[in-house]
This record gives structure tokens, sequence and C-alpha cells, in this order.
């Protein structure tokens, strides 16, 4: 059992991670003071999160590896986020629209792990619902703002929208280790967060009068770590380096 | 120091029988310890100075994200990341607390940005210099982040309320922020062989721009005067310059660094450290402009500002749109 639970854990530690990296990349470059702070904030809960399934993971395990060893030291194929989380950031808009998605999923995936029979990952998930809820609130009412905005902004977010979309699919994607989660009542089967994902989507598209793109066509192999995207390397070959440059050093 | 050659009326000190009643009351307020509250009535040449200097510190919390922000994306570890992190948005807290003490004295957050874009309102010469090793993580909260506590904290005590309030959460953080940097130091000064060297090169850097940052002597300033007259400067830059001296040169030697000043020496006699003064002319020059990040700052700024445009008028007009449906409703 230890293989797919330590896949599953390296599953919600790096997407944290990865989007937590994505998201810190905006320091000090934001649109307004407030958000300057909020998205380090964001960052920061997310890197907070993710030395919390990672040390898990590296626990499961049992070889040795904190969170440390795996989030500096591993290569772009062990990474198991999703696709979504390594996109560029692009404009304020596209982080945006990318930080929505993943919250929307997010809270959701948390939710259920809260009754998860695992305790440490209900413990883990309890904490990190508080944070996401808040996450969740502060990019609905941002998507809503700027897709409500002025031409501008809601152009942009309609293109951030249709940029980000077809990487969604991903996160409902069912595969070997989630049936091994939920036969072991450890996490849901991603496919049954889809309902209630779907529907706030709406809601919140609606509000902010953006459409939603017709095609569900996923990009896929980023949880699964069969095919990254290219943009995943660079951020590694920065986020690791000086672990990688001097390998003897403690910081 | 976060304020560096701030201007005041530049007319020298009046004393109490040269001034009309009003201004009198209010010196004699500042004299007697009292503080200055945003409706009570102030001379033109306090407030204009007390923007300018408030100002200034703000800019330098938000143009100081910067040298730190090159780093959080390359920090070694989760939690030297996440610490970062949360200096980070420390500063950008402190750059809000402070536009917003500048706010009552009458100037907008809006227009003390565009005077810093477009270069008419200075920050420290400090965040002018760039940060090249992780090492320099350690040194600038060591060293930067000391000698801003060094002039912060007789700033808790400053005549006007909004500013010493202000004060005295910042400086809670900021001494914080100096211990983590220490660390940080500590660290690398214990490391391997690389670290240790990183760590020597980053306090050879920062020694004297740190040393800069408390501005050059202003004994003979009127402008220094009328600010101390005023409670809105606590201590001359010269004894605040010792007392950081006097300060780092035992941490230094703890962490088994070198001071790159070949003067430096323990004066028995003062009970004070002596040592060289900075490159003025570097400092100056600076000023100018002519820092090593100069440019690359006001370049950040002016596109972060710029290509966040559209989001501000987007968010703007969401609220408006969002206020007339709430009125047709009613």
């Amino acid at each position: 059992m230890s293989e797919p639970l330590f896949e599953f854990l390296c599953r919600m530690g790096d997407n944290t991670l990865v989007l937590g990296h994505r998201v810190s990349e905006w320091c000090g470059v934001a649109p307004v003071l407030e958000e300057d702070i909020a998205l380090a904030n964001t960052a920061l809960d997310l890197i907070g999160q993710t030395t919390l399934w990672l040390n898990l993971a590296g626990a499961v395990e049992g070889k040795g590896r904190d969170a440390d060893a795996l989030a500096f030291r591993r290569d772009v194929w062990e990474f198991r986020n999703v696709l979504l989380v390594e996109q560029l950031n692009g404009d304020f808009g596209q982080t945006m629209m990318r930080q929505f998605l993943f919250d929307l999923w997010h809270k959701g995936m948390l939710i259920a792990l809260q009754g998860s029979s695992h305790d440490q990952i209900a413990a883990i998930a309890e904490k990190s619902l508080k944070e996401v809820t808040y996450h969740l609130e502060r990019t609905t009412d941002t998507v809503i703002g700027l897709g409500d905005g002025t031409d501008e902004s809601h152009n942009r977010m309609q293109k951030a929208l249709d940029r980000l979309y077809p990487f969604v699919g991903e996160m409902f994607v069912s595969d070997d280790v989630d049936a091994a989660m939920v036969a072991e009542s450890i996490a849901p089967d991603p496919a049954d967060l889809r309902p209630v994902f779907d529907a706030r989507l709406d809601e919140v598209l609606s509000d902010a009068t953006l459409v939603r793109p017709t095609s569900d066509f996923a990009h896929k192999g980023g949880k699964s770590g069969q095919r990254h995207s290219e943009h995943l390397g660079h951020m590694l070959s920065q986020m690791q380096w000086l672990q990688r440059a001097y390998p003897d050093a403690t910081w | 120091m976060y304020a560096q050659m701030i201007k005041s009326t530049g007319k020298g000190v009046k004393s109490l029988d040269e001034m009309d009643p009003e201004e009198r009351a209010f010196q004699e307020r500042i004299n007697a310890g009292g503080k200055i509250e945003p409706k009570d009535w102030m001379p033109d040449g306090y407030r204009k100075t007390l923007i300018r200097q408030i100002g200034q510190h703000a800019h330098s919390e938000i143009v100081g994200q910067l040298p730190e922000g090159n780093w959080i994306t390359r920090a070694p570890t989760l939690e030297r990341k996440a610490i970062l992190l949360a200096k980070v948005q420390d500063e950008a807290g402190h750059g809000l607390y402070l536009y917003c003490a500048a706010e009552t004295l009458g100037v907008s957050r809006d227009q003390l940005t565009r005077d810093l874009l477009s270069g008419k309102m200075k920050y420290s010469s400090i965040f002018n210099y760039p940060t090249l090793t992780w090492a320099d993580m350690g040194a600038v909260g060591w060293l930067v982040d000391g000698a801003a506590i060094m002039n912060q904290v007789p700033l808790q005590r400053t005549s006007y309320g909004p500013y010493a309030r202000a004060m005295v959460r910042i400086c809670k953080e900021e001494s914080f922020h100096q211990r983590q940097g220490f660390d940080i130091m500590m660290k690398m000064a214990n490391g391997t062989e690389a670290q240790r060297r990183m760590a020597q090169d980053a306090l050879n850097r920062f020694w004297y721009p740190s040393l800069m940052m408390f501005g050059p002597s202003d004994k003979e300033s009127v402008h220094s005067a009328q600010s101390m007259a005023w409670k809105i400067k606590m201590n001359t830059n010269d004894e605040l310059r010792q007392k950081f001296v006097d300060q780092t040169a035992p941490q230094a030697a703890y962490l088994g660094l070198t001071i790159p000043d070949e003067h430096l020496e323990w004066n028995e006699e003062r009970g004070s450290y002596d040592f060289s003064e900075p490159d003025w002319d570097e400092f100056f020059d600076v000023l100018q402009g002519n820092g090593p990040c100069s440019v690359d700052r006001m370049e950040a700024r002016n596109k972060a500002w710029d290509d966040g445009r559209w989001v501000r008028e987007g968010l703007l007009a969401h609220a408006e749109k969002k206020r007339a449906r709430k009125m047709a409703a009613e």
C-alpha cells in the first residue's frame, strides 16, 4: 500500500509546491500593494502545506527523505503535480484564473480528505482547508471583478480561461493510484469531485460574464508524471539550483 | 535607515519667542513629549517634511521587496523560502502602514506612487545594490535591517502619532527579520568552505553601503536641526552610525568574519569603535540614480505599475457597476 500512498501524497505536495513557487514569482511586482501581500500570503500557505504533505510522503516512503529532499532533489519525471499548476504566470489575470481553477478543485478535494481513514491526511486537510477556503473566496472575487470589469479586463480573463481550461480535466482523471486510495478510504475518487466543481464554476463564470469553453479536451501527464510541460524543468533548475550546486551544504 | 537626506524648511530652528502663539503651542507640546495627531494644527514645514520622510520610508519598503524577492525562487529549503516570503510580505505591509500614515497628512498613496515612479521621490540608497548569493539574504537581514532598526526604534517616540504607532509595529517585525538574517549568516559562516566564502563576500559588499544608510554627517545640517526640534528625527546620523558599528563589530567577530575596514578598532577612551567612513562619492552617485541596480529597480517598479493598470481599472469598474446595480435595486 505504501507505494500508491506515497504517489498520492506527492501529488498533493507537488501541486502546492509548484503552484506556491509560481505564485511567489510575483513577489514585489503585483498590480497593487494589497495584491503583493495577498499573493505572498497564498504562496506562504501553499509552501506550508507542501512541507506537511511531502514530510508525510517521505515518512510513508521510509527511505529517509524529508520534504526538502523531495522538493529539491527530484527531477521532472518524478514530479506528480497536475499540469495546470506548472503553467506560466502570464499576466495577473492568467495567474488569478489558474489559482481560481485550482482552488475550486483543491477545496473540494480537501473537504473530502477531512474524512480520510488516514488520520494524518485528515489533519493536514483540515488545516489546509481553512487556508484554501480563503484563497477561493479571494480568487472568486477577483475572477468576477475582472471578468465583469472593463472591456480589456473582460477580454484578458476570457483569454486566460480559454488558455487554461484544457488543463482542468486532468484534476478529475482517476487512475490506479486513486483507485487504491478509494479502496482504503484514504482519498476520494477525483471524478466524483467534478459535479460540484462544474456547478460552482458555472455560477462564477456567469457572474464574471465569461463563457466556458465548449471543448472538454484535457491535457494529461502531470499527475502521472508521464509527460510534464517544458516549463517545469526551468522552474526546477531555478528552485533546486543551490541544493544541487552545493550538495554538501546545510542551509 | 530608510529615509536619507530629508530636507526640512532649511531656515534654521526658531526659538519659542520667535513663534506665533499657534506654533509656540505646537512646539511646546512636542517639547513636553506630546503627540501631534492628523487634525491638529501643524506648521506647513512640519507637514511637508514628514510627507517626504514617511513617503521615502514607504518607498524604501516597496523597492526593498525587490533585492530579497530576487532569491525567493532560489531559496535553498522550504523553511527558508517561507521565512523569506513572510519577510518580503511584511515589507509590503510596512509600506502599506506608512502610506496610510502619510495619507493622514493629506497626500494620497497614488500621488506618492507617481512621485516614486517619476523619480521625484527617492528610496533608500541600499536597495540599489544587487543580491548575488544566498549569503546576501543573511547580510541584508543582519546589516540592512540592523541599520534600519537603529533609526526606527527611536522613531517609535517620534512626535507625529500615526508615524510613531506605525513604527511600533514595524520595529517588532524588523527585529525578527534581523534575527533571521543573523541566523542565515551563522549557518553560512559555520558551513562549508564555499558557504563561508559567500558569507565573507556578502559582508564585504554590504558593509559600506550599510554605513551609508545613515546618510552623511549631519552635525552642521539645518534640516536635521529642525527635524530634531520637531522630534521627527531623534538622533544625528553619526550617533546612529556609531551605535550600529558598536553593535555589529562584535557580531562579525562572533561569526568569524572580517569587517572590510583595516582601521576598525576598539577605542578604549571613547568606549566605541573607530572606523572608516564609507565612500561618500559613491553614495551621492547612487542617489543620483547611478547605483548598480538603480535603473533595474525603477524599471521593475514602473513595469509592475504599468502592467497592473488594467487590473486596477477593471476592479474599479466592477465596483462601480456593483454600486450602480445596488442603487438601481433599492
